[in-house]
């Protein structure tokens, strides 16, 4: 193992809006490098597949899971993570709609959760209930059962950003 | 247990030009990856064997969808997303999208590329049926220049196929203007999104004066490679759709099938169900001429 040459590079990408750089593996996962050498923990790791959707973020808008992103590939990119959802410490709509109706409740999914969401609702600001269940189709939640963040998603392509939202009449396990 | 990642080299020569002269200059050594849905899984479990990798992400000449008259031409690394969002694929390739939309959840189709798709060869892969019903060609290129043949010839056996290691799929080029009254394409998984396929069959047909003109039958997960079964539309090409046809081409179809016992079903299961599907289509053929008569 020691005649292996450990391989470094320069990534330069902008995380939340900060310019950011670090010297890591190239193929260090994004979701690691967030993780390890940014301090940004928002973004879990559950699978390690594809498959769970805990690690999604966006690049340059688009969601992806971030742990099968290699970091190479996201130098001079734009990454947005749930810490970046809110401004000035007001919460996103979509951060308002899951507290408020129920759509969190372990937290291990909620932020990969939540930017599916933002994903789906940048394409489709009212999107029918097949296409919200299609959006989050690639993200795992084992708490909810799911009624209570499709709601929250619903009416967070509903309500305006600062009305109260009221429960759903059709949430269901209450 | 997982690869320790400072081992991996990455490289970006961000043009196809110098990616080719990178394989060309060390065949065999490195290992093209484009949104690393495959790998980079390999990567997490501890075991991508491969250590020197080559990125295709963000080569543009790579991951365009152009059409002329006579052909529409989807780059290798567009994206599953792309396809889908694609209205000349919308329109005349529908099964296409369809496939598209189920390789699995939208962050998949963001970053996994058809022709990653069809490197990795997989039997049980969505795509590659669709593509052989529409009789899709394959062009590679490498350093030395390139070469298109039809794609049915692409897969020599399992995850073996005809790509030497300096060369990259180009593109899949799809005939337009042929498209057939009946598509079917139904795939059997344990879920909807995300799970990989059991089984799945891609068919497309056209009635003529009662009988099968023209078939098309494409399989996954039912042999060991992506393929068509032709013994099966040899069954049917020219005759009426009674029931002891169909009857005679189930028979036709489970003695063509070679399908595995595996992780996600068993081979007596993908057989019958197989059939099943291939009884679903032929009713839709025997509808669509029922239609068409006067």
């Amino acid at each position: 193992m020691s005649a292996v040459k450990m391989q470094s590079a320069e990534i330069r990408f902008k995380v939340n809006g900060a310019e950011r750089r670090v010297n890591v593996p190239p193929m260090k996962r994004l979701l690691d490098v967030l993780r390890e050498d940014l301090g940004l923990t928002g973004a879990k790791e559950g699978c390690s597949e594809g498959e769970c959707g805990s690690c999604s973020v966006l690049l340059d808008g688009v969601l992806v899971n971030s742990c099968l992103v290699p970091a190479l590939q996201v130098n001079g990119c734009e990454v947005l993570t749930v810490e970046g959802l809110a401004t000035n410490g007001a919460l996103a709509h979509i951060q308002q709609t899951f507290l408020e109706l129920g759509g969190t409740q372990c937290g291990i999914c909620t932020p990969g959760m939540m930017l599916a969401a933002e994903s789906l609702l940048r394409k489709n600001p009212q999107p029918e209930l097949d296409e919200i269940r299609e959006g989050l189709a690639g993200n795992l939640c084992r708490c909810t059962g799911y009624m209570r963040i499709i709601n929250a998603v619903r009416h967070s392509s509903q309500a305006p950003a600062t009305a109260a939202v009221p429960a759903p009449e059709d949430a269901v396990h209450r | 247990m997982r690869s320790n990642v400072a081992q991996y080299e990455l490289v970006a020569p961000g043009s196809l030009d110098a990616v080719l002269a990178l394989l060309a200059a060390e065949p065999g050594a490195w290992t093209p990856m484009a949104g690393g849905t495959e790998l980079m899984v390999a990567l997490g479990a501890g075991r991508l064997e491969q250590r020197k990798l080559v990125s295709l992400w963000g080569i543009n000449e790579l991951r365009q969808i152009t059409a002329n008259d006579d052909w529409l031409t989807i780059g290798a690394a567009a994206t599953f997303s792309d396809i889908r969002e694609n209205a000349v694929v919308a329109k005349e390739f529908p099964l296409l999208a369809r496939a598209a939309s189920w390789t699995g959840a939208i962050a998949n189709q963001n970053r996994g590329t058809l022709g990653g798709n069809i490197v990795n060869a997989s039997p049980a892969a969505d795509s590659p049926p669709v593509l052989l019903d529409y009789e899709a060609e394959i062009e590679l290129v490498s350093a030395q220049g390139e070469r298109r043949m039809p794609y049915s010839e692409f897969h020599l056996g399992y995850k073996r196929t005809v790509l030497k290691p300096q060369e990259l799929v180009k593109a899949v080029h799809l005939p337009r203007g042929r498209r057939l009254p009946v598509e079917y394409l139904r795939k059997v998984g344990t879920r909807n999104a995300l799970a990989i396929s059991k089984v799945a069959l891609a068919c497309v047909g056209a009635m003529q004066s009662g009988k099968v003109h023209v078939v098309r039958i494409a399989a996954a997960s039912l042999r060991e490679t992506p393929a068509r079964l032709s013994a099966t539309e040899a069954a049917l090409l020219g005759h009426a759709l009674t029931s002891e046809r169909i009857q005679f081409a189930r028979q036709a179809l489970l003695q063509e099938v070679k399908p595995i016992d595996d992780i996600r079903s068993t081979a007596n299961y993908r057989a019958h169900v197989a059939a099943n599907l291939l009884e679903e289509f032929l009713e839709q053929m025997a509808a669509s001429d029922s239609k068409t008569r006067p």
